[in-house]
C-alpha cells in the first residue's frame, strides 16, 4: 500500500479533514448539477434501497417530490408510479449529494453547492424548510408543496443571486469555528450557525434585486428557520469526507448514513462501499402525545456531520442538547465527548470547544477502536413519526449499529491480509 | 371526562425548546393532569398544538415570547397546581450529574492521553486477559503491578523477561501488596515514609512488617511486591532481584528488607548472591527456614515480627552508621586523619547526667576504667579526652547555669577547636521551658567559625551533638536541629547515638575499624524503575476502581481504565482487531 501502516493512512485521512476548506459557492437547482436528474429519478438517504423497504415518511417524502414536479397530479396516482417503477430511485450519496431524514431530492429542488477548495471536490444539499410539517418528515400536503415551490423560485435564486456577489463563495470553516464556540453541533442545535448565515448574507441579499416582498419573506425564512445552517454543513462534511475517502487506505470510517431501513457506513480503506445492519430507532423527548412507540426508525444522510465530528462527537459543545438524551448535566454532556473520543484517532484543532477545554471536536472514528470498545458513534437526531405526513415528533440521540463495523472489520481484514 | 382545556399564558417568559419538553414530560405527572403541552408560542408550535388536540382560543394572541401551557384537565386546581410545579421548576433547572475526580477511560490510547506521563499499570482483571493487557503497558512503557492470578508461569516467564529487555518492572503476578513513594497499591496500609525499603514475594507479610514498623515509629520507602510465583525455579527471582538492585539506588531506602515464601533452592542462593552485592544492610526471612547465621551485609530473622524489629534497629542507628558519616565528611575525615595528634574528644555538656552518659559510652568504647568521682565536673579525662559538666558548681559560682547562660560553653569550645588534639567536639543542647531560647543559634555561628578557621589552616574538626527536646518546646526541635546542622554539625537522635558514633570516628582515625566501601551502583537498566521509585506513581488502573480511589487518595495520579473483554469477547473479532493494530 501506499502509507506503511494504517495508522499512517490514518494519519493522512484526518490530514485531509483538518486542511479542508469548504467553501458554499451558490444555490441551484438539482438537475443543473446531477444529470442523473434530468430524467424521472429522486434522491434519497442512505445506501440504496428499494420502495417496499422505504418507511412510511419516506414514501411520504417520495409522493411529495412526485407531486411537486408535477409527475402525478395526486397522492393515489404518485403512488402507483412510485411502486410501479416508473420513477428511479438513486442513493444521494452515490452522486455527491446528501439530504436529512428521507434526503428525498428531485430535479427542480434548490440545493446548495459546497466546494472543499483544498481537494476540488464538490457536494450537494437540499435547503432545510423549516420545522413542522414538512417534505423530509414525510408530509406533503398542499402547504409543504407550496413551500417547496417558493423555495424554488424565489429563496433558491435569491441566495443564489447574493452568494455570487461574494467572491470564492463563503467560508464555511469561519462560520463552523464561530458557531461551535457559541454552543452549536450541528447536527441538532444549528441556530448560531444559521444566524451567522444570515448575518454573513443579508447584506448581499440587500443588493441582490430583489422585491421588497422578496426580500421580506427570504429574510423572515432565514431568521426563522434554526436548522437552516444543518444542511450546508452537512454539504460541507459531504465533500470533505468524500475527499477523506480518496485516500483509499486506513481505517477511518469517512461515512454515515441511514435509510431508514438499513444503516451504511464507509470506510476509508474500503472504498466507496456500505457495510450496512438494520438501523436502530432513536430516542429522546417526545413531543405531548407521542412516544417511543410512534418514532419512526432512524434515517437521513444528517450523519455525514458525525462522521466528520460533529453533531453527536461534539455533545461538549452544546451542553443543552445532552438533556435530550436524558436530563444529564454538563459533566454528562463531557461523558458523551469523551467517549466518543476513545473511538477517535485525533482532535480537530479548527473545531475548538471551550468548554471541553478548548480541545478539538472528536476527529476520525477509528472502525478498530469501535469494534475493539463496543462504543458506537452516538448521533443526535430529530425522530419523525412513523406515519407518513405527521412530521417531527421529538429529538433525541441513536447509536449506529455495531453490525456495520463488524462487517467492515471483516473486510479490512480480509484486504489486510489478517486471519483471526 | 369533561375534557376540559385551561391556558396559561406567561408573557415575555422565555425557555428554549429542550427545557419545555423536559417541563412537559415533567408536568404530565402532576395530579389530575390528562394531556399537557407547554411551548413557546410560535406558529410552528401553535400547529403542533393543534396536532396534539390541546389548542385553544387563547393562544391565538401568544406571541413567540410567551411561554404557553396548555392542561387537560377535569380540575381547575390542576391548573394551579401546574402554573405552581411550572415555577419551581423553571427556578431549578440545575441538574446533578455524577461528578467524578478520576476520569475513566475505556481504551489504552485515551488512557495514555489523558495521563501522558503514566509509568505504572495496576492491572485487577480475569487471569485469562491480564496477560495481554499487561503486555499493552509494557509496549506504551509502564511498568505492571498485577494482582491478578491464574496468569500461567508461561506469561509470567515472559512478561518479566520483556520487562527485563524494556528496563521496567513486573510486580506480580497474584501481587496483593506495594508502596510506592508513600502511594498504597492494592491491598496496602497507610504507612509513614521513612528509610525502610521492603520487597516482598508475601502480601500479607509485606502488610505485617510494614505495620509493625510504623507502629514503633519507623516508617517504610516503598514495598514492591514479587508476586509468590517469583522464587519458583522457572522464573527464577527475575523481580526480586530488580527491586532488591532498585531499593539499593533508591535515596529514600536505608535499610532493605526481604520477605520470602519458601523459595527454590537455587533461587535462594541466587538472591542471597545478590544481598551480599547490595551497599546497604538487608535484613532477611525465608518463611519457613529456620534463620541463617548473620554474614556479609545481611541479618536473618525467624518471623515477621522479628524482621521488623531487626530492621528498625537498624534503621534508627542508621542516622550516625560510621559508614556513612565517613563517606559524607571524607574531606575533613582525611584531613584529620593525616594529623597523627588529632584523636580526641572533647565533650562540653550543659547538662550533668547527659555528660555522664557520654562518659560511660566513652570509657565502655575505649575500654577505661570509670572514676564515681568528678571533680569540677570533670566526667572523663583520659589523654586528650575530656567530658565535662559545665553545670556543675565550679563553674555556675557568679554567673547563670550554661543551659541559661551559653558564654563559657561558648569559649571552651573556642579552645577546643583550636586545641591540636581535637578531632571531636561533643556538645548537648537542652531545650524546652526555662532553657537558653536559642542555644543552637548561639552555636552555629561560633562552629562554623572555627570550621572556617581550620580550613583556612588546610585542617579540619567534626562537631557532633544532640538536641534534648520535643517539637513542642518553645525552641521548636526541628529548628534547633536544623540551625545546627547548617553549620556543619552532624547532629544524632540522642547523647547516647552522638557519644557512640564520636567514639567510633575515633577508632576509624586510630584503624580500628574499616568501613565498608560498597557503592549503591547506578546502573542504566534500573533508571525507569528508579524513576517509578522516586516520585508518586502516575497509574493507569485496569480493573477495580477501589484501586484507583486508593491511589487518588494518597496523591498519586490515576486514569480509571474501565476494562471489557475485547470486541465485546468475540475471540474471532478480537484477532482481527489486534492484528490490524499491528498492520
Amino acid at each position: 500500500m501506499t502509507y506503511k501502516t494504517i495508522d499512517e493512512a490514518n494519519e493522512a485521512v484526518i490530514q485531509k479533514v483538518i486542511e479542508s476548506q469548504p467553501f458554499l459557492l451558490d444555490v441551484v437547482p438539482a438537475k443543473s448539477v446531477i444529470s442523473e436528474l434530468n430524467e424521472k429519478a429522486l434522491l434519497h438517504s442512505g445506501p440504496s434501497i428499494k420502495w417496499e423497504d422505504m418507511n412510511d415518511p419516506m414514501q411520504g417524502s417520495c409522493v411529495g417530490a412526485v407531486l411537486f414536479e408535477g409527475w402525478a397530479s395526486n397522492e393515489e396516482e404518485a403512488r402507483k408510479m412510485l411502486a410501479g417503477g416508473e420513477i428511479k430511485f438513486i442513493s444521494a450519496h452515490s452522486v455527491n449529494a446528501v439530504g436529512p431524514m428521507g434526503g428525498i431530492t428531485s430535479a427542480n429542488f434548490p440545493v446548495v453547492v459546497v466546494e472543499d477548495k483544498a481537494s476540488g471536490r464538490r457536494a450537494y444539499c437540499n435547503l432545510n424548510e423549516g420545522i413542522g410539517a414538512v417534505l423530509r418528515f414525510g408530509a406533503y400536503n398542499e402547504e409543504v408543496i407550496n413551500r417547496l415551490n417558493w423555495m424554488k423560485d424565489v429563496l433558491g435564486p435569491a441566495l443564489s443571486k447574493a452568494l455570487a456577489q461574494i467572491e470564492g463563495g463563503m467560508n464555511v470553516n469561519v462560520l463552523v469555528a464561530k458557531a461551535i464556540t457559541m454552543g452549536d453541533e450541528f447536527h441538532q442545535r444549528n441556530i448560531a450557525g444559521s444566524a451567522l448565515f444570515l448575518k454573513e448574507i443579508v447584506p448581499y441579499l440587500i443588493t441582490a434585486g430583489l422585491s421588497e416582498k422578496e426580500l421580506q419573506e427570504v429574510t423572515k425564512f432565514l431568521a426563522d428557520t434554526d436548522q437552516f445552517f444543518l444542511n450546508i454543513m452537512m454539504a460541507s462534511a459531504k465533500a470533505v469526507m468524500d475527499s477523506a475517502l480518496t485516500v483509499g487506505e486506513g481505517s477511518i470510517v469517512t461515512h454515515l448514513a441511514r435509510n431508514g431501513h438499513m444503516f451504511g457506513i464507509k470506510v476509508s480503506g474500503l472504498g466507496d462501499q456500505w457495510f450496512t445492519a438494520p438501523v436502530n430507532t432513536p430516542d429522546g423527548l417526545y413531543f405531548t402525545g407521542y412516544s417511543s412507540a410512534d418514532a419512526c426508525p432512524d434515517m437521513g444522510d444528517s450523519a455525514i456531520t458525525e462522521a466528520y465530528g460533529v453533531g453527536g462527537m461534539a455533545m461538549i459543545a452544546a451542553p443543552g442538547v445532552t438533556r435530550f438524551v436524558g436530563t444529564g448535566g454538563f459533566s454528562d454532556a463531557i461523558n458523551t465527548s469523551d467517549e466518543m473520543r476513545e473511538i477517535c484517532i485525533a482532535n480537530n484543532p479548527n473545531l475548538s470547544i471551550p468548554t471541553w477545554d478548548f480541545q478539538g471536536a472528536c476527529l476520525g472514528i477509528d472502525l478498530r477502536k469501535v469494534v475493539e470498545t463496543g462504543i458506537t458513534p452516538v448521533i443526535n437526531t430529530g425522530i419523525a413519526n412513523k406515519v407518513a405526513g405527521k412530521g417531527q415528533i421529538g429529538a433525541g440521540t441513536v447509536r449506529v449499529p455495531l453490525g456495520c463495523f463488524e462487517k467492515a472489520i471483516e473486510a479490512l481484514a480480509e484486504k489486510y491480509g489478517v486471519e483471526a | 371526562m369533561n375534557n376540559l382545556l385551561s391556558t396559561v399564558i406567561k408573557k415575555n417568559t422565555y425557555q428554549d425548546s429542550v427545557s419545555l419538553m423536559l417541563l412537559t414530560n415533567h408536568l404530565s405527572s402532576v395530579e389530575g393532569v390528562n394531556k399537557i403541552q407547554v411551548m413557546m408560542g410560535t406558529p410552528a408550535n401553535k400547529d403542533i398544538f393543534k396536532g396534539s388536540g390541546l389548542y385553544t382560543e387563547e393562544l391565538e394572541d401568544a406571541a413567540p415570547s410567551d411561554l404557553c401551557i396548555v392542561v387537560d384537565t377535569d380540575s381547575e386546581d390542576t391548573t394551579a397546581n401546574v402554573v405552581e410545579e411550572t415555577d419551581n421548576y423553571l427556578a431549578n433547572q440545575a441538574t446533578e450529574s455524577a461528578q467524578n475526580d478520576i476520569s475513566t477511560v475505556r481504551t489504552w490510547d485515551m488512557a495514555l492521553n489523558k495521563l501522558p506521563n503514566a509509568d505504572l499499570a495496576v492491572i485487577s482483571i480475569a487471569g485469562e486477559h491480564a496477560a495481554t493487557e499487561a503486555n499493552k503497558a509494557l509496549d506504551r512503557g509502564l511498568s505492571v503491578f498485577l494482582f491478578s492470578d491464574n496468569v500461567s508461569v508461561e506469561d509470567e516467564k515472559a512478561l518479566k523477561t520483556r520487562a527485563d529487555e524494556l528496563g521496567l518492572i513486573v510486580m506480580g503476578p497474584d501481587c496483593g501488596t506495594g508502596i510506592l513513594d508513600g502511594v498504597p497499591i492494592a491491598f496496602a496500609n497507610v504507612i509513614e515514609k521513612g528509610n525502610i525499603g521492603i520487597v516482598g514475594a508475601s502480601g500479607t507479610g509485606i502488610q505485617e512488617v510494614s505495620t509493625i514498623i510504623a507502629n514503633h515509629g519507623g516508617g517504610i520507602s516503598q514495598a514492591i511486591g514479587t508476586g509468590g510465583r517469583d522464587l519458583s525455579a522457572d522464573i527464577g527471582a527475575l523481580t526480586t532481584i530488580k527491586g532488591l538492585r532498585a531499593l539499593d539506588q533508591d535515596p529514600e531506602t536505608e535499610i532493605i528488607v526481604y520477605i520470602s515464601k519458601p523459595p527454590a533452592p537455587e533461587v535462594k542462593t541466587k538472591v542471597v548472591e545478590v544481598f551480599k552485592t547490595l551497599s546497604k544492610p538487608v535484613v532477611a526471612i525465608f518463611m519457613g527456614d529456620k534463620p541463617a547465621a548473620a554474614h556479609d551485609n545481611v541479618q536473618y530473622a525467624w518471623t515477621l515480627h522479628d524482621t521488623a524489629i531487626l530492621a528498625l534497629e537498624l534503621a534508627e542507628s542508621t542516622g550516625g552508621s560510621i559508614d556513612k558519616i565517613v563517606k559524607e565528611n571524607a574531606d575533613d575525615i582525611e584531613k584529620i586523619k593525616a594529623n597523627a595528634s588529632q584523636r580526641f574528644i572533647k565533650g562540653y555538656f550543659c547538662g550533668g547526667t547527659l555528660a555522664l552518659e557520654a562518659a560511660m559510652i566513652t570509657e565502655d568504647a575505649f575500654g577505661l576504667q570509670g572514676s564515681a568521682e568528678h571533680p569540677e565536673g570533670m566526667m572523663l579525662k583520659h589523654e586528650g579526652h575530656e567530658i565535662i559538666d559545665l553545670g556543675d558548681d565550679a563553674y555556675t559560682q557568679g554567673r547563670a547555669h550554661p543551659m541559661i547562660d551559653p558564654t563559657f560553653r561558648v569559649e571552651k569550645v573556642k579552645e577546643a577547636a583550636q586545641d591540636a588534639e581535637t578531632a571531636v567536639i561533643l556538645l548537648d543542647n537542652v531545650i524546652g521551658y526555662g532553657a537558653h531560647e536559642d542555644m543552637a543559634g548561639v552555636f552555629a555561628p561560633v562552629i562554623k567559625e572555627a570550621k572556617e578557621a581550620a580550613a583556612k589552616e588546610g585542617k579540619a574538626f567534626i562537631a557532633i551533638a544532640s538536641v534534648t527536646g520535643t517539637a513542642q518546646d518553645p525552641q521548636v526541635y526541628q529548628d534547633q536541629v536544623d540551625k545546627l546542622e547548617d553549620a556543619g554539625v552532624i547532629v544524632l537522635e540522642s547523647n547516647a547515638e552522638a557519644t557512640k558514633l564520636a567514639a567510633d570516628l575515633i577508632k576509624y582515625l586510630n584503624g580500628e575499624i574499616t568501613i565498608s566501601d560498597k557503592e549503591s551502583k547506578k546502573s542504566a537498566d534500573l533508571e525507569k524503575v528508579s524513576e517509578l521509585l522516586s516520585s508518586k506513581p502516575r497509574v493507569i488502573n485496569v480493573g477495580l476502581k477501589s484501586f484507583a480511589q486508593t491511589v487518588s487518595d494518597n496523591g498519586g495520579q490515576v486514569v480509571q481504565y474501565q476494562w471489557k473483554p475485547i470486541a465485546g469477547g468475540d475471540k474471532r473479532l478480537a484477532s482481527l482487531v489486534n492484528q490490524l493494530y499491528k498492520k
